[in-house]
């Protein structure tokens, strides 16, 4: 009896089951528009509460597919509007991050008393350029939604696409400095072989990392306006706690769990280790660093997910 | 959870062929809004009004037990004083707002043109403004390239299509944005007071669009405050008061009800086409 008492009233679950629902294999979306004419029940949407539960994620996923042109289209303006198409905007993205490089290398080398020479550059060059492909992503996805406020008031499609756009806009300005990566490292005389295409996974699961980080962001924006302004020393704190301004191999032991926290670690060592020790990552930080990624990406595609629908009423 | 759908709000599945005849229906559709008291939510202010012990979200019941159904091919005149729950329910049925209680079922691909202008960015032109809001409503690249030059002929813009929208003036952004919604091949569109913008010419070329659209059995949901409007295109109309539906009629009768309860007699401000 007691049993029956506690049990919670029909939850949002149970009145989902309820929905009529069937297994059709038609996707009518995919049919040209002149097939809509014929019938008007093409297509079917019913909109039942759960505020503040997750949709059916298959569907969402597609939806989500289905406008991938809008999120290319999206960071595209974005880029323009910031003059990325012209000469100077180009080379702008360029200088920038290549003055930071040059300010924290001289910085470090002052701090430490002892030349890193060009190898070092190099290793500070690729953790900064990869890291600010990260910090940019998660900032500029964390304004992404309260930023994006007539297109959510006005249209619905999947609100995921924001911050993901933001990855985009961010690995757009992370390709040219890649240019100047390269240059650096023939430079710095760093081995060229195969073992840098383990550069692209190791990228990948930075991007899928910093997408998560990015949706997890964007939500909490919206119920904490004042998120983006401390943000940034976030990434600040987040840049010196990450093997960038030094190496992995360097941290003193009584700093170790400080790096063993931060789930970039294990990244951009393998990313270093790539790309500046020439050799192959090690298996173990690789799968740290994808277990990091995929949690990221889960829980802060999840959260996103689930708050989504109350995006238009917090706006 | 097997459903098909481009929509990922709606647990939708394509019904080919379903008897039902209505193409919106609504049942007994409660919308609650919960916004915080802040103009900004911040956590600063979170911590601020719960140390003062006071409550930090406001609850506005905007719909209460609203339903009823729209056959396919109607057009639906909503009516009701400001504050009614008029746009609230016009978003609940495109999916943007969801419903706290209740159910909403909409058959047919959905188009809106809401008050707050289709969702716009000012700095934008308008070309961009056109690609983007077609392709985040589910467009293809070449869908789109189809329909901008009927969009853009429509909207009679001309080179103001290549501008920032920042440039344009109210009626020049009202028409495109009126454009792009009856553009998009909806099945069911949805208005909200949204005809006032564009001169005498514009106005009386939506008004053909839409009867155009309405012969094509395509379904219209009008939002407006101008009863004639309601009159003269509408056949079914509904008045909202304070988030209750009032009254679901001929939109003769409901036009005649709302005006005796407004008490302004129907003068010719109130039927003008504003």
């Amino acid at each position: 009896m007691d049993l029956e008492t506690k049990t919670p009233p029909a939850s949002q679950s149970q009145t989902h089951a309820q929905a009529p629902v069937s297994a059709g294999p038609i996707k009518e979306t995919t049919a040209p528009p002149s097939a809509r004419d014929d019938g008007f029940t093409s297509e079917r949407h019913v909109y039942r509460p759960h505020r503040v539960g997750l949709p059916p994620i298959l569907p969402y996923v597609r939806g989500v597919w289905r406008r991938r042109q809008f999120t290319f289209e999206l960071s595209r303006t974005k880029l323009r509007s910031s003059h990325f198409d012209t000469v100077f905007g180009q080379l702008w993205l360029v200088i920038n991050p290549l003055l930071l490089a040059a300010v924290y290398f001289i910085l470090v080398e002052i701090l430490r008393q002892r030349s890193g020479g060009a190898p070092f550059f190099a290793h500070l060059m690729a953790g900064l350029f990869v890291f600010y492909f990260f910090a940019s992503s998660v900032n500029q996805g964390a304004k992404s939604v309260v930023g994006g406020g007539r297109l959510i008031l006005n249209t619905a499609f999947p609100r995921t696409l924001l911050p993901l756009s933001s990855v985009v806009t961010a690995f757009m300005r992370f390709l040219p400095t890649l240019a100047i990566y390269a240059v650096m490292h023939v430079i710095a005389g760093l081995p060229v072989g195969l073992h840098l295409l383990w550069a692209i996974p190791i990228f990948a699961m930075i991007a899928i990392f910093a997408s998560g980080v990015a949706m997890l962001f964007a939500a909490a924006q919206v119920y904490f306006r004042d998120l983006s302004s401390f943000l940034p020393y976030v990434t600040r704190i987040w840049l010196y706690a990450s093997p960038i301004l030094y190496y992995a191999e360097e941290v003193p032991d009584r700093f170790r769990p400080i790096l063993a926290l931060n789930p970039l670690y294990p990244l951009l060592a393998s990313w270093s280790d790539v790309l500046n020790q020439g050799r192959q990552p090690s298996v173990g930080l690789m799968l740290w660093g994808l277990a990091w990624a995929l949690v990221a990406f889960v829980a802060g595609g999840l959260f996103f997910i689930s708050r989504e629908r109350e995006f238009a009423v917090r706006l | 959870m097997p459903s098909v759908s481009d929509d990922p709000r709606a647990e939708a599945v394509a019904v080919p062929g379903l008897g039902d005849d209505a193409s919106i229906k609504v049942e007994s559709l409660s919308v609650t809004y919960r916004t915080s008291y802040d103009k900004a939510p911040t956590l600063k202010n979170i911590i601020v009004r719960k140390g003062r012990g006071e409550r930090t979200v406001r609850e506005i019941e905007a719909l209460r037990e609203v339903s009823f159904e729209v056959p396919h091919g109607a057009v639906l005149g909503l009516v009701g004083a400001n504050g009614a729950g008029k746009s609230t329910l016009v978003r609940t049925v495109a999916g943007i707002l969801p419903p706290t209680e209740g159910r909403v079922e909409v058959h047919g691909r959905v188009s809106t043109l809401l008050a707050l202008g289709v969702g716009f960015n000012r700095s934008l032109t308008g070309r961009q403004n056109v690609v983007l809001g077609g392709l985040a409503a589910g467009l293809t690249r070449d869908e789109l390239a189809g329909k901008y030059d009927e969009i853009a002929a429509f909207a009679e813009l001309g080179e103001f299509m290549d501008l920032p929208m920042r440039t344009y003036s109210s009626g020049m952004y009202g028409r495109l944005a009126f454009s792009v919604a009856v553009h998009m091949d909806p099945d069911i569109l949805l208005i909200d007071e949204a005809l006032s913008v564009g001169d005498a010419r514009f106005k009386r070329k939506s008004f053909e669009k839409m009867r155009e659209l309405c012969a094509e059995a395509r379904t219209i949901v009008l939002v407006t405050h101008a009863l004639g409007s309601v009159r003269d295109l509408c056949n079914q109309a509904i008045w909202l008061h304070k988030g209750q539906l009032a009254m679901c009629d001929e939109p003769g009768k409901v036009v005649e009800a709302y005006t005796r309860f407004l008490d302004v007699g129907e003068s010719e401000e109130v039927l003008e086409d504003v």
